[in-house]
């Protein structure tokens, strides 16, 4: 109901520069670093806990496939998600939710601004058009760390590790992660801005509801990534009625 | 004299008295709670009419309804003749450009600065024919007595009062036909309460304003209103008693022979007191001896 009402609100009226510019640096612009800093790690750490089972049956050079496919379809997309829920969703929830309290929301309405109009879809809009860039540069970071990782430490031949991962991953592996990513862009919004906007009376109530926002966001990522991953195989395997083989 | 100047006069007469806001029959309940029952009445143009009784009868969401903020489950809320419930988004949101409420904590937008705060109605209705928004903001915040210095400034940097008057200055911004005070005085010193009283006179006097003003500071209700209202929590009543105890002019409230308005006009707890004293006595016997003034002499003496 809660996001029927915001889309229709999408529809029936453009927002206002002033609302949308502040979030969209709010939530794409200052999530950029940690969303960077976490994908770099990720990468690496793939690339520390496959390399001596890569190296056991002798496919080490496979690494970089490994590692950016894993990136590109799954970790990019959750992990920017889950730190676009952490960082944003918890504090969009607390800010709504402190409205409410402090009767911010009553004073929007009773100067005839649309609570839903006005704050959360700026916000919407910030997450899903943003969260394909956060999504990008998370997959982007993540294969740099496992490139570096793999080939400077641990000495993985540069030619046959780009060789690789070039041949195994493609544009709908990338398509995947974007597509994916938007949904939970939208999720975190809608789920983040819903516990605001029902939060209970007094500091409590807006802790609950920063909390709850980030969890049941996180939640739903996980639990909408099994569904659009079964619908994405689907459409590809009916595309090109054959699945992606990395040996 | 000629037909048509009478006719002129009555019409000007009525039009004097009309009320602006009416409500008729209006109840609102949450679940099986009954906040307020068959509230009916008549606030005229240019009346100030403060609205009196404890914490709880329901004097806040009964202004909240005013406005449309909650919506009574029934009964009907008729402004300028206008059924609020039977308008539109739009035609409600035009109709918000002629209310102006000032909220209990001024209810800023912490995000915006004082300046933003103050011209927020004009980014949502456009500033009026002729008008220069950053006069109308000036001239806004010297009504309400503050310095031009605050304007940059962020609602969490001003005193409580100054807060208070920013809403102030907020509301009057679109000079509304309607205000609404909730709670003005509430958590002042008692020089920042006289300062919004006059703030609130000075207001009336200036603009051709109707007011209500929702309050339980019976020295702001006496100062500054021309009709006092007392609302009882629906709770409270007996069966088949009327929500409003007192509705007249504030020279008669001490000529009200209703116990309760007594009590409340004179801030004595009553049987409320032994009611306290009841329910603490249930919960915890033993706490009760601590209270009672009569054990207490015993144990003294002891």
């Amino acid at each position: 109901m809660f996001a029927f009402q915001m889309f229709g609100w999408m529809a029936r009226a453009r927002p206002k520069r002033e609302t949308l510019m502040p979030n969209f640096y709010a939530i794409g612009v200052m999530s950029l670093p940690v969303v960077a800093l976490t994908g770099t790690f990720i990468g690496m750490v793939l690339a520390i806990q496959s390399y001596h089972q890569f190296k056991n049956i002798g496919l080490e050079t496979r690494l970089g496939a490994v590692i950016n496919m894993s990136l590109v379809r799954e970790l990019g997309p959750v992990l920017a998600a889950t730190m676009l829920a952490g960082r944003v969703g918890s504090a969009m929830a607390a800010v709504i939710g402190t409205m409410r309290v402090t009767e911010q929301i009553d004073a929007l309405i009773s100067m005839g601004a649309n609570p839903i109009h006005y704050l959360v879809v700026p916000r919407f809009l910030a997450c899903v058009l943003l969260i394909p860039a956060l999504t990008v540069m998370a997959d982007f970071m993540g294969i740099v760390g496992g490139y570096f990782y793999s080939v400077i430490v641990l000495g993985i031949d540069h030619a046959q590790y780009l060789r690789n991962s070039r041949e195994f991953v493609g544009g709908f592996d990338l398509f995947t992660g974007v597509f994916k990513s938007v949904f939970f862009g939208a999720t975190i919004a809608i789920v983040s801005c819903y516990r605001g906007f029902h939060c209970q009376p007094g500091a409590e109530g807006v802790g609950r509801a920063a909390t709850a926002a980030f969890v049941q966001s996180f939640v739903m990522i996980l639990a909408l990534d099994i569904v659009l991953n079964i619908f994405l195989d689907a459409v590809y395997f009916s595309l090109w009625q054959t699945g992606a083989k990395l040996f | 004299m000629d037909e048509s100047i009478l006719t002129q006069m009555a019409t000007a007469s009525s039009g004097a008295t009309r009320p602006i806001i009416e409500t008729r029959g209006m109840c609102l309940q949450f679940g099986r709670q009954v906040i307020l029952k068959d509230i009916s009445l008549k606030i005229n143009k240019g009346e100030t009419v403060a609205i009196i009784g404890e914490s709880g009868c329901g004097k806040t969401m009964f202004l909240k309804a005013l406005v449309g903020l909650l919506s009574p489950t029934s009964g009907s809320i008729l402004f300028d003749g206008q059924d609020i419930q039977q308008l539109d988004d739009k035609d409600m949101t035009d109709l918000r450009k002629r209310f102006g409420f000032v909220f209990q904590n001024a209810a800023l937008f912490d995000s915006m600065s004082i300046s933003q705060n103050i011209a927020f109605p004009l980014r949502q209705h456009g500033v009026p024919k002729g008008k220069n928004a950053k006069d109308l903001i000036s001239d806004r915040l010297a009504e309400v007595g503050l310095p031009s210095n605050v304007l940059p400034k962020r609602p969490s940097q001003l005193s409580g009062g100054m807060r208070k008057r920013v809403g102030l200055a907020r509301a009057l911004i679109l000079e509304p036909d309607l205000l609404l005070y909730d709670e003005p005085t509430t958590g002042l010193d008692p020089i920042m309460s006289d300062v919004i009283n006059e703030l609130m006179i000075r207001t009336r006097v200036r603009y051709p304003v109707t007011s209500v003003i929702v309050t339980h500071d019976m020295h702001s209700a006496k100062k500054v209103a021309d009709r006092i209202i007392m609302l009882y929590p629906f709770s409270r009543l007996k069966h088949g008693e009327p929500q409003i105890l007192f509705d007249g002019p504030p020279a008669e409230l001490e000529r009200t022979r209703d116990r309760r308005v007594k009590q409340f006009v004179h801030g004595e707890a009553g049987e409320r007191l032994m009611e306290m004293l009841a329910s603490k006595s249930n919960s915890h016997p033993d706490t009760l001896n601590l209270v009672d003034p009569s054990h207490r002499n015993g144990i003294d003496e002891e």
